[in-house]
């Protein structure tokens, strides 16, 4: 029987099999931010293990509240910030360098190919966009990453979604994931790894590989992977060119970790994009997912662009193509927060950050603040937001409040109109 | 072995996530004590505010609910925040794969049932108390109603997760395994 991508991960880091179904991998990378981590530091430290078992494999930054909005989270700030200096963590991510860790830690270079990589984060997943197995985890378990650079993971169990066909113009891998969400509901995939195969996946850029995969674990999965191909090596190139001698070369080394032909799958969908629309969410789960023209009409608060889903350069974009020359709906609020230092500078130099600014629309410093409603744009009761988010439960973003998960495109509409629209309304008066 | 049980609250709701088990706003807290007044504080069943604050939750120590229970967030903060508040068992008919192994990695138990066993539970009026027999895979839930039977079921925990429970948590686990 062939293996699957996560079968040849797991191999190349397995250390212990302490039960038949149970396997500790040695850890590549362990990503750490200043909600789940100062906890874990605080921890170590009580029970005299303060020590860090590679201070080179771990990556460190302040994103969901930065900066510091008051005692508590400038208490969380210094925790990480002595702890870093402390055990000599290079790759930490203080006010100014900071950027939300799920778009940061990809665009330092940090995931390849082959790697394992937990954070004490669910959205962990994104990065298996790289053809890494990257899992969330709890405080305990990053811990012991921290500690001993191992974590425990069940055998894996993979399924495949298998997406075809040709995307209209204004629908994007948000729509895509969304749909896919709606289809295997909020536990189709738990204890499972999906695989996002096919030409749809193949002909995306890695801004929206990371949107697929990031809403795995919205559908219960341990991890989302695409396979790493020619657009992974290019993305990668700036960071790996010492290594190989040509980008053939790494793509060629980077295909060592496909999955098998022959490898098994507990159940494939299949997925064809070329009838799919606009899609959004209507409840407080994240499968509550509607087609776009079913909800156009409901009336928005707030629209809030960014996080680890939609807050790259590509999403801003989107978003900018709709509000260029045209103004937020009144009464209705923009945030704008691009994800992190590099694609705020690229905005700006593109001028999207004008276009957001002359929509009226208040351009945050990179975090992910409001989309967890810890600052920086939270709802207040019966308020309503238009967000590119990935999670719509009940108080996600402020206590009564309500959250419609969408594109960037998507959103920019609702801005414009005050209303959920779609966007396609905009797009298509464009190209006649 | 710690021991496992005692009175039980039931939580009639699939997909309890762990934003509504512990809100974001309580993630900047850095003890765990901090989190105990606020466990469940914003859960809706049946579209309507749970009351988190009543003598059965002050008095539980095991919750028992439906499907995918402790979805969401990674946060082990909504661990912690049943654990500050003496709740040690949390039986459900299945869990999210974070929150199952971080109550494991805590060394309390996550204990799934099927669904027609889950059912049963709910169908027993009167206020239950659960015991718990971890060597065995048993439990045995008893209503305050005289007239219902107690309720045993049986349940399949990993040997690995076993381990930890016995260990007292994953850190001391790999701490002395690895």
């Amino acid at each position: 029987m062939g293996k699957t991508i996560t079968d040849k991960i797991f191999d190349a880091h397995l250390r212990d099999t302490p039960t038949p179904e149970n396997m500790v991998l040695d850890l590549d990378v362990v990503l750490c931010h200043e909600i789940t981590t100062p906890i874990a530091i605080m921890d170590l430290m009580e029970k005299g293990m303060d020590r860090v078992y590679d201070p080179a494999r771990i990556k460190a930054v302040i994103d969901h509240v930065t900066p510091a909005k008051d005692s508590k989270t400038a208490a969380q700030g210094k925790i990480m910030r002595d702890w870093a200096k402390r055990h000599n963590i290079k790759d930490f991510f203080d006010v100014g360098a900071n950027g939300v860790c799920h778009a940061l830690f990809p665009e330092k270079g940090f995931i390849r190919p082959g790697y394992t990589v937990i954070m004490g984060d669910s959205h962990t997943c994104t990065h298996g966009a790289f053809g890494a197995f990257a899992a969330g985890v709890g405080t305990t378990d990053l811990e012991v990453g921290i500690l001993k650079g191992v974590c425990t993971f069940r055998a894996p169990v993979s399924m495949k979604v298998e997406i075809t066909g040709q995307l209209q113009r204004g629908v994007t891998a948000k729509d895509v994931i969304l749909a896919i969400i709606k289809k295997l509901t909020v536990n189709g995939a738990t204890d499972r790894v999906i695989e996002f195969v096919g030409p749809v996946v193949d002909s995306m850029g890695m801004a929206a590989r990371m949107t697929l995969c990031n809403m795995a674990v919205e559908a219960g999965a341990t991890s989302g992977l695409c396979y790493p191909d020619r657009v992974t090596a290019e993305y990668l190139w700036p960071f790996v060119k010492d290594d190989y001698a040509t980008i053939d070369d790494a793509v060629k080394d980077f295909s060592k970790w496909h999955s098998d032909p022959d490898a098994e799958y507990i159940e494939t969908l299949y997925l064809d994009v070329s009838e799919l629309v606009p899609m959004v969410t209507y409840g407080y789960k994240p499968d509550h997912v509607k087609d776009i023209k079913d909800m156009e009409g409901t009336p928005v608060d707030q629209i809030y662009i960014g996080s680890c889903t939609n807050g790259r350069i590509e999403d801003l974009r989107d978003a900018a193509s709709i509000l260029k020359g045209r103004t937020l709906a009144p009464g209705v609020r923009g945030i704008v927060t691009p994800a992190t230092p590099a694609i705020y500078s690229q905005a700006l130099a593109e001028g999207i950050i004008k276009i957001f600014m002359d929509a009226g629309f208040c351009v945050l410093n990179p975090t992910c603040g409001a989309c967890l409603g810890m600052s920086s744009g939270v709802l207040a009761e019966g308020e309503v937001c238009a967000s590119t988010t990935n999670r719509n439960f009940n108080g996600r973003m402020g206590k009564g409040g309500m959250v419609h998960l969408m594109s960037p495109f998507s959103a920019a509409a609702a801005a414009v109109t005050g209303t959920i629209t779609d966007p396609r309304h905009f797009l298509v008066s464009e190209e006649v | 072995m710690k021991t496992f049980g005692g009175p039980a609250v039931l939580l009639d709701r699939n997909d309890i996530n762990t934003d509504e088990i512990i809100p974001a706003k309580y993630l900047t807290e850095i003890t765990k004590i901090a989190l105990k007044p606020h466990l469940l504080e914003d859960l809706l069943l049946n579209g309507k505010p749970f009351d988190s604050q009543s003598q059965a939750m002050k008095q539980a120590k095991v919750v028992i609910t439906r499907a995918n229970f402790g979805c969401g967030s990674s946060r082990e903060h909504a661990v912690w925040a049943f654990e500050v508040n003496d709740i040690n068992v949390v039986i459900a008919e299945s869990f999210a794969r974070i929150f199952r192994q971080n109550m494991f990695n805590c060394g309390i138990l996550a204990m799934e049932l099927s669904k027609s066993d889950i059912d049963a539970l709910f169908a027993l009026s009167g206020e239950l108390t659960v015991e718990v027999d971890v060597e065995k895979g048993v439990m045995v839930a008893t209503s305050s109603d005289a007239s219902q039977d107690s309720l045993k079921c049986s349940f399949v925990l990993n040997p690995y997760d076993k381990n930890l429970v016995s260990a007292g948590g994953w850190l001391a686990f790999a701490d002395a395994n690895y």
